[in-house]
Parts: C-alpha cells; sequence; structure tokens
C-alpha cells in the first residue's frame, strides 16, 4: 500500500487527539507502521482542533504537517462552516462526518465521497455521553479496510487501561463497534 | 524487548527508567512536560526508585543535577526553551565539575515573540557550554541516545554531562511504533554509574572549588580535551550499541543516507532530516544523485567525519533551525569551517523557525538550487 493520510477535525475537549493516538495503535496492531501528532496551537475548549494520522507498510520517515490528506474525519459538523476540513483532499478522497444530516445537505462538501453518520446519537444510545472521538474509528475501519475492528478493539484497551479508565474503554469499544455496523 | 506505538516523550521517559535513574529534578515546560509526568508515574507507582525532586524553577533543577551528580548518582532533567536559558547559568558548572548526567531537551524556540513551538535555538544556543549533544530524528532514536548518552558522559575518559535533544511537537508528541529494550538488556549494556571522585562525609573532598588564573585554563584545556576524546567514545558506545540491540545511527556522529554517489546533499539534525529522506527517495526516483548528512552530534564536533562524509560531493546545503543573529547559521558556520580546505560549494538555509513546517517541496527547492548552480542560500518559508 502506498502512505494514507488521514485528518481528524474536532473541537477542542472533544478528543480528536486522543483518537489519532488510538487510530494510530490501532493501525499498528493491523501490521501496518503508523504516526499520530497534533497541530497544537493554542488549545481552548471548542476551538478547531485537527489531528493527523499516517499508515503504511513502510516505516514512515516523513515528519512534515499532513496538506493532503486521504481521509477527513469531522467529529463536529458545525466545523463545515467554520474551518475548510476539505482542504488538499485527494479527488478520491473520503470525508466522514458525524451529522444529523444527510449528506446531501452538506453542500459545501459536494464533490467529495462522503458519509454522514450519526456518531453523537450512537454514542448517546450505547455510552449515555456525546463521546464520539473513538467512536468515529469504527467507520473509518469499515470504509478503509485498513484497520480491522480487532486491532480498534486492541487499541482502545491499550490506551485507556493505560490511563486507567478500563470501564471507559469498555464503553468506547462498544460505540466504535456500533458505528462501524452503521456505516455503509 | 516489546514494539509498541507510543509517544517520543514516553519513550524517552521509559528510557530514564530502563537506565535506572537515581535523582530526577524536574521543573516541566512545554514540550518537555509528557516526560516528567511519566517519570513520576514511575516513581510513585514503584516502577522506578528514584528520587524525583520537584524544584521551584529550572535553575534549581540544573543545581540540584550537580548536587546529587556530585554523591555519585545517576541523574536526569529535561526541559525547554526557556527554561534551559535559565539553566544557562548552571550549564558550564556541571561540565566543569566533570559531572556525568543526561538531560533530555525537548527543542523549542526562544521567546520573544512567545513561541512555544520547535526550532533548535535553545541548545544550540548552549553549544559552548560543555555538554556533549545529540540531536534525535525518531522516536526510536530518542530512546535509544538516552541510554547511549549516560553510556558515553560516564566513561572515565569523558566525564561529562550530555544533552540528547529531540525536536517538541515534531516528535515531543508524536505517536509511532517504538523497540522498547527490556530491563535485562539495559542493565548488561549499562551497569551501575561507579563514580571515580564522590562526595562522601567518610572521604571528604571539596568539588568545584576557585580556579585561579594560574590553574583555570589548565581546567577548561582538559575539558576540551575530553570532549575530543568523547569522539571515539560515541563512536564506540554506537557501535556497542548496534551489538546489543541491533540498531545504530550512522558512525554515531554523522548518520548518512544515500551518500556514496551523491552529488549534492542537504546537512541537518533532527526530524527535519525524516523528511529530506523522503524528498531524497523522490529525487533519486528522478535520477537526481542526491543525499543526506545528518549531523547527529553536534559537540564535539565531528570535523574529519564531516570532511570525509563531502569529500565527493559537488555541493551541499546547510540547514539550520536556529540564526545567530548578525552571523548565520551556526551548523553552517561549523561546516564552513570544517570545510575550509575543501574545494565544495556550501549554501546556508535557514528554515523551521518558531514550528515553520519543513517540507518536502522546501527540500526539492534546496535540492534545484543546489543543481542550479546557485551559490546563496536563503530563508525557507
Amino acid at each position: 500500500m502506498a502512505l494514507i493520510e488521514i485528518r481528524i477535525h474536532g473541537r477542542g475537549g472533544q478528543g480528536a487527539v486522543t483518537s489519532s493516538q488510538v487510530l494510530a495503535i490501532a493501525a499498528f496492531h493491523s501490521g501496518k507502521q503508523s504516526q499520530a501528532f497534533p497541530n497544537f496551537g493554542v488549545e481552548r475548549t471548542g476551538a478547531p482542533v485537527e489531528s493527523y494520522v499516517r499508515i503504511d507498510d513502510k516505516p514512515i520517515n516523513l515528519r512534515q504537517h499532513v496538506y493532503d490528506p486521504d481521509y477527513v474525519i469531522v467529529l463536529d459538523s458545525s466545523l463545515i462552516d467554520a474551518v475548510d476540513v476539505t482542504n488538499g483532499l485527494q479527488p478520491n478522497g473520503v470525508v466522514i462526518v458525524n451529522t444529523d444530516k444527510r449528506t446531501e445537505q452538506l453542500r459545501k462538501l459536494s464533490g467529495f465521497k462522503v458519509h454522514s453518520i450519526n456518531i453523537t446519537k450512537i454514542a448517546l444510545d450505547v455510552i449515555g455521553k456525546p463521546f464520539v472521538n473513538i467512536a468515529a474509528l469504527g467507520a473509518f475501519c469499515k470504509l478503509s479496510g485498513l484497520v480491522s475492528l480487532e486491532a480498534l478493539d486492541k487499541a482502545i484497551d491499550e490506551l485507556f487501561s493505560a490511563r486507567g479508565k478500563v470501564a471507559v474503554a469498555e464503553l468506547n469499544k462498544n460505540a466504535a463497534n456500533a458505528v462501524f455496523e452503521a456505516t455503509e | 524487548m516489546s514494539r509498541k506505538v507510543i509517544e517520543s516523550s514516553d519513550a524517552v521517559a521509559l528510557a530514564v527508567k530502563l537506565c535506572r535513574a537515581q535523582v530526577c529534578p524536574m521543573y516541566p515546560i512545554t514540550p518537555s512536560t509528557h516526560i516528567p509526568e511519566k517519570i513520576s508515574e514511575y516513581v510513585a507507582n514503584g516502577e522506578l526508585e528514584a528520587e524525583m525532586i520537584d524544584v521551584e524553577s529550572e535553575h534549581s533543577a540544573a543545581s540540584a543535577v550537580i548536587g546529587a551528580a556530585a554523591t555519585g548518582s545517576r541523574t536526569f532533567t529535561a526541559t525547554s526553551s526557556q527554561g534551559l536559558a535559565l539553566m544557562f547559568e548552571i550549564l558550564p558548572i556541571t561540565s566543569g565539575m566533570r559531572l556525568p548526567t543526561v538531560m533530555a531537551v525537548a527543542n523549542r524556540a526562544l521567546s520573544a515573540p512567545i513561541n512555544i513551538w520547535n526550532d533548535h535555538s535553545d541548545s544550540v544556543s548552549a553549544r559552548d557550554q560543555g555538554w556533549i549533544q545529540l540531536y534525535a530524528e525518531s522516536s526510536q532514536e530518542s530512546l535509544d541516545s538516552i541510554i547511549q548518552a549516560y553510556k558515553i558522559s560516564e566513561n572515565k575518559n569523558v566525564l561529562l554531562p550530555a544533552m540528547v535533544c529531540f525536536d517538541g511537537y515534531s516528535l515531543t508528541h508524536v505517536f509511532e511504533p517504538v523497540d522498547v529494550p527490556s530491563q535485562k538488556e539495559v542493565d548488561a549494556f549499562l551497569p551501575g554509574f561507579k563514580p571515580l571522585h564522590r562526595l562522601d562525609p567518610k572521604k571528604p573532598l571539596t568539588m568545584g572549588p576557585i580556579g585561579f588564573p594560574n590553574s583555570f585554563m589548565f581546567f577548561k584545556q582538559q575539558q576540551q580535551e575530553a570532549m575530543l576524546d568523547s569522539i571515539d567514545v560515541i563512536k564506540k558506545t554506537n557501535a556497542e550499541f548496534k551489538k546489543a540491540f541491533g540498531r545504530s545511527y550512522g558512525d554515531g556522529l554523522l548518520d548518512l543516507y544515500q551518500i556514496d554517489d551523491a552529488e549534492y546533499a542537504v546537512i541537518g539534525m533532527g526530524t527535519l532530516c525524516g523528511t529530506a529522506r523522503v524528498a531524497i527517495d523522490k529525487l533519486r526516483q528522478q535520477g537526481k544523485k542526491v543525499g543526506l548528512i545528518k549531523v547527529r552530534c553536534l559537540r564535539p564536533f565531528p570535523e574529519k567525519e564531516l570532511q570525509n562524509a563531502i569529500k565527493d560531493l559537488q555541493a551541499a546545503a546547510v540547514i539550520d533551525k536556529h540564526i545567530s543573529l548578525g552571523q548565520e547559521g551556526p551548523l553552517f558556520t561549523d561546516i564552513r569551517s570544517a570545510v575550509y580546505c575543501n574545494d565544495i560549494s556550501i549554501n546556508s538555509y535557514i528554515a523551521g523557525l518558531g514550528g515553520r513546517d519543513i517540507t518536502v517541496k522546501h527540500f526539492e527547492k534546496v535540492f534545484a538550487d543546489l543543481e542550479a548552480g546557485k551559490q546563496k542560500g536563503e530563508w525557507l518559508f
């Protein structure tokens, strides 16, 4: 495989950075090389945040920011009006949006392969809280085929148990699995 | 050994744990903060038997390192930017007292304007203070360099403090796969610290006394000799590391990539070298004979190795992530001085100040400049 680059858009506090870290660990458990890093600005709750992931078969030497992503994950659809989420997106690139709207209603994203999924609803149903950052990765696993659900589960366990949050891991795994199933 | 995806700062903290550091005075500053966080975790849960001293400033952190190292402890601290600047007064005292220690510098720009992002202005500004300086390109190299640095620093022909510099954010906050050696492997490579002299109430001695004009220069001469002697120790340690762990970084001083038949090369330090490798792979596919000289060790400066590395090149470009204001890029100054007698054109580029991204496109432009015979570098924006 060629190098795959992913850009995750979120709002400060939503966990976009954690999401990228879990995805990098999951890709590694799927036998890939990976790299995750945040675009650090002056972090404030609610402000737009970006985090990046690279996945490849070969060791990753590249250290520049991600400019031309293959996948964009938007954790909060209100960001579509605040930042240019498709900036640099590859022509056949994929956008995963957490939204209660239908894809046709997201006019700013027309021309791209857009997958609208109501991840907040699934998170509320499964976790009881609108924690969408890890759940959204279920959609990436389904659409990319690069990372298995088993590897994602393993990565969620690994990161959250290291942070002493085993119960949160279980809920996030369930939510990610539910998003995987809901993704078409 | 286990291989896992961890943060680079975590890799550094793990290395410190594996090296069994005994005293860690720390004053956290972004982007080095995750290192003291992790180490305090290891100390709190009993994984590392060390004294973690919560000091009130970086000046105190560096001072406490001196006190602990003088009693014969293996010591560690970490800092960045203005934190290193506040330590400046203590840096030459550590090296002048010939105290082995290792400090991780998570490289960050010096203010003003206030900037938390990466460049090399902090550690490169401290290059003349008698510390060995290694610059890492990856999380793996950061971890491995900490282990190597203790072995180099504590060698009885060296006895000098060492900085392991790794780029803020471009490494400190990056998650990537890292081979973490086992405790047994590290113990075999790096035995406990046995100082030649140490503060001991049973055998009193004075450390750091006054050096009058009739003796001071002799001390400095010995420090310079130890620095130059450390060149062989760094090479030897890197070779021994390869035997023990299967990894090495060039000859320990310079890491060369695609240099054998290269006509043009870029020269730099730290993470920019990874991106340079990608640019070189791309240009090689177009038939361009280009390569990379990664300066892993800035002090001592590997002059002979550098002369050898550039001898068949037509031209080279030095990429500095720092500028000696009123002069030029400091790495460029060192390199031009080293190759003064060689018939080669060297250009100076300033890049990546205050976190400005250095990209593959930048390297393509630099190589195009060299190929076009351009005699002068510029600031890369």
